[in-house]
C-alpha cells in the first residue's frame, strides 16, 4: 500500500477544512471498503480524514416524526435501533442482509452509501474499466459478468451499486444531508447515486469536498408494511444478484399504495416507478403483481451472463409483494 | 464478491510521508489556522495508544498498517491469522471494545484509546477459555486455521445476540432474536472454514452458550 497520512479532525468544521485543503485527502469511515481499495491500488489517497470520532453517530427522532440517522452510525447499531426496526423494517432487514457481522460492526452509514462497485473488472487492474479510468474502455460489457447491470447501463459501464441499505432508503424517499464549507444541502437518495452515462467514474452527485452528515427518513406509515428480499449465490455473506425492497398497502383486495426498489440490477438503486404506476388501484393478485413486474423489467437489457436476472427480478418482486399481501401487516 | 487469491497487501514502503507541519509550511493548508487541532499522524508519529489483551500499548507505525499486520509482523502475536486480507473470510477476527471486527480492514491508526482483544487474550493453552474447551470437545476444527477467528467472532456474536441485534433470518426484524441453530449459522456466516468443520463449530458455540446459561 502507498504511504498515507491519517488525520483525526475534532469537529465537522475541521473535517471540512482538511478535505478542502489537504491534497489527496479522503474521508475514512469504518474503512471496510476504502482500506481494501487502497491495498488494491484502486484508491490512492494521501491523507485519511477519519470521521468516525465526530459527533455524527446518533439516531434521533425528528420533529415531524421521522428519523435522523447520523452518518457515523455503525451498520449494526442502525439495524438494532428499536425505532428503526419498528417503523422501517425494510431498512433493518436490508442492513442485516449485507456483508457479515464483523463488517457491519465496522461499516458506517456514510461509508455504506459511498462504497464502490464490486464489478470484478473494476478490481482487476489488468482489465479496462471506465470507472477506474475515464475513457479506458469497459471489458466487463463483453466479459464474464453475472453481477452486471440490466437496467440503466450505458455502453461505457455495466457495473452495479452494491449497497443493500441504499435500496431500502430509495424505497422510503430518504434524504442525504451533506455539508461543505459553502453550507448544508440535502439530496434525495434517489438522486444521490447516478446512472453511468458517459462518466461512470463518477458514482454519486456528492462533491469531493462534501461530508455526508446524516440520512433523514421521513415519517412513512407505509414503511410498517415493508420488506427486503435478497437473492444471492449463497445464503449469506454475498452481494445481491437481485434484491427487492417493497412496501404494500391493500384495501378491499386492491392495491392502494405500492413501492418497489431493486438492488443488484443497476448503477444505482432502481426505483420501479413503472410498476408502481401500473399496480396502484389494481387487484392485489399474483397475476397483477407479475404483470406490473414484467412491465418494469420491459426496459431491461440482459447479456449472455445477465439475462437470467430479468426473470429473477420479476419472480423476486412478485414473491415479495405476495408475502406482504399475505402478511397484511408489519414485517 | 471477490474471492481470496489475489496477492496479499505489500508492506508499506519506507518513503517519507509529509505530515501536516510540512504541508502547512508549503502553504497547502490555508483553511487550517495555526492552533487548529487537526492531528495528522505521519508514519513516524508515535501516537497510537490502546489496550491490547488487557495491557496498555503505544505503537508508532505507518498510517496504512493494518491491525492484523501489526499483530503478526511486529508484535509476534500470530494467533490471529491472515487469509484473504480483503474482508472476505473472517479468519482475522478480533474484538475491539468487545465488538468483533476484521483485523485486515482495521488500521492501527484507528485504534487510539480502544481495547483490543485477540485470541491470545481470550485464553491460554494452560487456561483455555470455556469456549475454547467447547471447540475441543465438539471437534470444532480440523486444521485449525480459522479457529481463532471463529472463537473471537463467536464471543462477539453472543454479545450481539444478548444485546438483541437482529439478523437476516428473523421472521420479524423488530422482534427480540432467538438463538436457534439457523440464527447461529447466519450470524457466523462471516467466518469461513475451508475444512468444513461447520457442524462442530455450531455445536461448540451452542454447548458453550448453554453452559454459560446464556442465550439459548
Ligand atoms: C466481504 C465483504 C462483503 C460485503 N457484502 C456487502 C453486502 O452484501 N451488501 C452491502 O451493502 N455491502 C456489503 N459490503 C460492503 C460494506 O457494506 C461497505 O464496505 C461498508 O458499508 C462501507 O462503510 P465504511 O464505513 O467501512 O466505509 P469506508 O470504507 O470507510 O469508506 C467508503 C467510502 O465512503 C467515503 N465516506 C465514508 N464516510 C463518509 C462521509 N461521512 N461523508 C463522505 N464520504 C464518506 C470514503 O471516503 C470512501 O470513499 C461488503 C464488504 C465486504 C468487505
Ligand atoms: S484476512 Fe480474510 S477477512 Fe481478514
Ligand atoms: S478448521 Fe481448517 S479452515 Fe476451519
Amino acid at each position: 500500500m502507498r504511504p498515507v497520512s491519517y488525520a483525526v479532525p475534532a469537529s465537522v468544521d475541521e473535517a471540512l477544512a482538511a478535505i478542502a485543503d489537504l491534497p489527496g485527502a479522503k474521508f475514512l469511515g469504518g474503512g471496510t471498503n476504502l482500506v481494501d481499495l487502497m491495498r488494491e491500488g484502486i484508491e490512492a489517497p494521501d491523507v485519511l480524514v477519519d470521521v468516525t470520532r465526530l459527533p455524527l453517530a446518533e439516531i434521533t427522532e425528528t420533529a415531524d416524526g421521522g428519523l435522523r440517522i447520523g452518518s457515523g452510525v455503525r451498520n449494526t447499531d442502525l439495524a438494532a435501533h428499536p425505532l428503526l426496526r419498528g417503523r422501517y423494517p425494510v431498512v433493518a432487514q436490508a442492513v442485516v442482509m449485507g456483508a457479515s457481522g464483523q463488517i457491519r460492526n465496522m461499516a458506517t452509514v456514510g461509508g455504506n452509501l459511498l462504497q464502490r462497485t464490486r464489478c470484478l473488472y473494476f478490481y482487476d487492474q489488468a482489465a479496462a474499466c471506465n470507472k477506474r479510468e475515464r475513457g479506458a474502455g469497459c471489458d466487463a460489457a463483453a466479459g464474464h459478468n453475472r453481477m452486471g447491470a440490466i437496467l440503466g447501463a450505458s455502453e461505457h459501464c455495466v457495473a452495479v451499486h452494491p449497497s443493500d441499505l441504499a435500496v431500502a432508503l430509495v424505497l422510503l424517499d430518504a434524504q442525504v444531508e451533506v455539508v461543505s464549507r459553502s453550507g448544508t444541502r440535502t439530496i434525495s437518495v434517489g438522486d444521490f447515486h447516478r446512472l453511468p452515462g458517459q462518466t461512470p467514474d463518477v458514482d454519486t452527485t456528492l462533491a469531493a469536498d462534501e461530508l455526508v452528515t446524516a440520512v433523514l427518513l421521513p415519517p412513512e406509515p407505509l414503511a410498517l408494511r415493508s420488506r427486503y428480499r435478497k437473492v444471492r449465490d449463497r445464503a449469506s455473506y454475498a452481494f445481491a444478484l437481485v434484491s427487492v425492497a417493497a412496501a404494500l398497502e391493500v384495501r378491499d383486495d386492491s392495491v392502494t399504495q405500492v413501492r418497489v426498489a431493486l438492488g443488484g440490477v443497476a448503477h444505482k438503486p432502481w426505483r420501479a416507478t413503472v410498476l408502481e404506476e401500473q399496480l396502484t388501484g389494481r387487484s392485489a393478485t399474483d397475476e397483477e403483481f407479475e404483470r406490473a413486474a414484467r412491465a418494469e423489467l420491459a426496459q431491461a437489457v440482459g447479456g449472455p451472463d445477465t439475462e437470467f436476472k430479468i426473470g429473477l427480478a420479476v419472480r423476486t418482486i412478485t414473491a415479495t409483494l405476495r408475502r406482504l399481501r399475505d402478511e397484511g401487516g408489519a414485517a | 464478491m471477490r474471492e481470496a487469491g489475489k496477492g496479499a497487501g505489500a508492506e508499506p514502503r519506507e518513503d517519507d510521508v509529509p505530515d501536516l507541519a510540512t504541508l502547512s509550511g508549503a502553504g497547502l493548508v490555508s483553511g487550517l489556522r495555526k492552533g487548529d487541532a487537526v492531528t495528522v499522524q505521519s508514519r513516524t508519529t508515535p501516537a497510537v495508544s490502546f489496550t491490547l489483551n488487557g495491557a496498555p500499548i503505544e505503537v508508532a507505525v505507518e498510517a496504512g498498517v493494518s491491525l492484523l499486520d501489526l499483530l503478526r509482523e511486529r508484535l509476534d502475536l500470530t494467533g490471529t491469522k491472515k487469509g484473504c486480507n480483503q474482508g472476505a473470510c473472517g479468519v482475522c477476527t478480533v474484538l475491539v471494545d468487545g465488538r468483533r471486527v476484521l483485523g485486515c480492514l482495521t488500521l492501527v491508526a484507528q485504534l487510539d484509546a480502544r481495547e483490543v482483544t485477540t485470541i491470545e487474550g481470550v485464553g491460554t493453552p494452560e487456561q483455555p477459555h470455556d469456549l475454547q474447551r467447547a471447540f475441543i470437545g465438539a471437534d470444532g476444527f480440523q486444521c485449525g486455521y480459522c479457529t481463532s477467528g471463529q472463537i473471537c467472532s463467536a464471543l462477539g456474536m453472543l454479545r450481539e445476540l444478548a444485546d438483541g441485534v437482529p439478523s437476516a433470518v428473523a421472521e420479524h426484524v423488530a422482534a427480540q432474536p432467538g438463538s436457534s441453530e439457523l440464527e447461529m449459522r447466519e450470524r457466523m456466516s462471516g467466518n469461513l472454514c475451508r475444512c468444513g468443520a461447520y457442524n462442530g463449530i455450531v455445536d461448540a458455540i451452542a454447548a458453550y452458550a448453554d453452559a454459560a446459561g446464556g442465550h439459548r
